[in-house]
């Protein structure tokens, strides 16, 4: 009886280690290329970011080269495509069409809205230039990243940023958001409201 | 007004038989529209075919006089190519039960992911990052595991009524409910083993902006979906086709299309989706992720016209983000005192409910609202609420996060119905 009762303790040790064993045993292991070669989303903290450089100037001949200018306008705003340089009061316009959510506008620009600026290199990465997603190399990524960070004056003209000083950079909104709340299942999106 | 009672085949034939059963049909169609006035035998049984009998027999197709359809916010025609959202609102005032069908359901994009043209058969899904054994599958080996079909409501944040909108598509559209079939995404993460220090995930579309949203690693392991199909057949390109992450409760931009990527992190990634939800106040946070409990009637409703006084069934649609519709009142008054409603429908848990309620209309001016309290017992707001919580004037009060308040339709003694808020 004892070892019986030995016998299903271990069972029972077993059932609790099986959840995080595989059951099904379908699907196949990526290589670790693969893996990197997916793996475009950037954490604030920066550690996926790729070596390279690139600085504000680099990005001001980029962004007439790789033709953002044509969506963006050549001065980053007043033109069809969400406005990257936000204008002063007095040089704002009205839009040429309705700003739809998420309505980028010259008050939540990425620089002024982002708390980091990974956030930025992410984006330009991975959904940048319109129709060539993707193409764009990681040099071109850090210098279109510095440009608007350097018209957003958030980083002067000639400060390079890569892996380590891209993530280091101090946004103008790093304190303006809070956290989502811990989720559990069958709780109120808040306690008290209304 | 006919009555399309048969067929095209009849009509093909030269002599419609005089007798039997169809005859007798015919007949009585022809009493009813005579007895209403307009009409005749030979109209209510005319039909061309305007197809060839393989295409009727091998794809059914609705009514030609069934003609609702969709609407894209703002009267904006084509999707957006400069980075803004392109959203089209399903026709609510048209809908029956809790199905939304799967051509009418709603759909948000960004930038000219409308239609993506993906072969299913190059379609891979990924699964890394903070996991034992990374993952790679595609879309044969995802459909060998064991799957669950649920009904959810999928809902955009930015589903939100103004005094402008003339019509329940207008205000509310953006919500639409469905039939999901595919693998529990738990499934998938305890076959890669996830790390005890994971937190979040981040999930990823294989569209051209490879759209991502984090989700927290206790709702993916609760109930998300990583689904194939909806409605009875492979998901809608419009939809996610050939898989889509279903989030039950969580607004639209979670729900990621043409999911291709699963990476298991241990911080909020703040994506570029993820961040316009940000906002200083914990609270407005709080209020952009999972959605309120909803309700909205959709008949009567603004843009329709009751004939006179007299019986109406009033229905309308609820939902919330936290579990299943426990009541539907309703109020004659602008919320002054509510009446229970019945459910018409089965409630399930993150899915539109239909709810019914027996009126006859004494043909005076009303407000007419309805008011919802789902399973935990969290009540649907009225803007009299919002605007006490956040301690406001009512005519100053913007409604935070995701807005559920309770919608007003007003209907006036001549029988039209207008938008309360305007």
């Amino acid at each position: 009886m004892a070892s019986l009762r030995f016998l299903a303790a271990f069972i029972g040790i077993c059932q609790l280690a099986l959840p995080q064993s595989p059951t099904y045993r379908v699907g196949r292991a990526p290589t670790p290329e693969e893996i990197h070669s997916w793996d475009i989303a950037i954490s604030p903290t920066g550690k996926e970011l790729p070596s390279g450089r690139g600085t504000a100037k680099e990005g001001a001949a980029l962004y007439l080269r790789k033709a953002c200018a044509g969506c963006h306008g050549p001065l980053g705003s007043g033109a069809h495509a969400p406005t990257l340089v936000a204008r002063k009061k007095e040089e704002r316009t009205a839009p040429a069409i309705p700003c739809l959510s998420p309505c980028v506008n010259d008050n939540n620009t990425m620089v002024v809205h982002s708390p980091f600026a990974t956030v930025i290199w992410d984006y330009i990465n991975r959904g940048m230039p319109l129709g060539k997603e993707g193409s764009l190399t990681p040099n071109e990524v850090y210098a279109l990243t510095a440009f608007l960070l350097y018209k957003g004056d958030v980083i002067k003209e000639d400060e390079v940023m890569d892996a380590q000083s891209l993530p280091k950079v101090i946004m103008p909104n790093r304190e303006g958001f809070s956290l989502p709340p811990e989720w559990k299942h069958g709780q109120p999106r808040l306690q008290g409201y209304p | 007004m006919r009555v399309y009672t048969f067929t095209t085949m009849d009509s093909e034939k030269p002599n419609p038989p005089k007798t039997g059963r169809r005859g007798f049909l015919k007949g009585g169609a022809a009493l009813a529209g005579l007895a209403a006035g307009v009409g005749s035998a030979e109209a209510q049984t005319q039909g061309t075919p305007l197809k060839k009998i393989d295409e009727l027999i091998a794809y059914g197709e609705r009514s030609r006089f069934v003609t609702s359809t969709r609407k894209p916010v703002a009267e904006r025609h084509s999707p957006d190519e400069f980075g803004l959202t392109f959203h089209v609102l399903t026709p609510l005032q048209d809908s029956f039960g809790i199905i939304t069908p799967s051509s009418l359901h709603y759909t948000a994009t960004h930038r000219g992911a409308i239609v993506p043209d993906i072969d299913p058969k190059e379609h891979r899904l990924m699964i890394h990052g903070m996991v034992d054994r990374p993952l790679v599958f595609t879309m044969e080996e995802l459909k060998r595991l064991p799957y669950v079909s649920r009904v959810h409501f999928i809902e955009c944040q930015g589903n939100s009524a103004r005094a402008s909108h003339k019509n329940v598509q207008e205000t509310h559209g953006l919500t639409s409910c469905a039939e999901w079939t595919g693998v529990p995404l738990s499934l998938l993460l305890k076959e890669a083993g996830v790390h005890a220090d994971a937190s979040w995930i981040v999930a990823e579309g294989a569209e051209e902006v490879k759209g991502a949203s984090s989700i927290a690693l206790g709702k993916a392991m609760d109930d998300c979906i990583v689904c194939y199909a909806m409605n009875g057949e492979p998901i809608r390109p419009q939809q996610g086709f050939p898989l889509r992450l279903m989030v039950p409760g969580f607004e639209g931009i979670y729900q990621i299309k043409y999911l291709r990527r699963i990476k298991v992190v241990d911080r909020y990634y703040m994506t570029y989706d993820d961040y316009g939800h940000i906002n200083p106040d914990p609270k407005v946070t709080a209020l952009t992720h999972q959605i309120g409990p909803k309700s909205v009637i959709t008949f009567p409703s603004a843009g329709q016209q009751l004939s006179g006084p007299g019986f109406y069934e009033i229905t309308g649609l609820a939902w919330s983000g936290a579990g299943a519709i426990g009541g539907v009142e309703i109020s004659f008054d602008g919320g002054q005192s509510w009446k229970n409603t019945e459910l018409r429908s089965p409630s399930y848990p993150m899915a539109h409910t239909r709810f019914g309620y027996h009126w006859n209309w004494d043909g005076k001016e009303c407000m007419l609202m309805s008011r919802c309290t789902d399973d935990l017992g969290t009540v649907q707001p009225t803007r009299a609420d919002v605007a006490k919580y956040w301690n406001v004037p009512l005519d100053k009060v913007r409604i935070q996060g995701s807005n559920n308040s309770v919608q007003p339709w007003k209907v006036a003694a001549s029988g039209s119905v207008t938008n309360g808020l305007a």
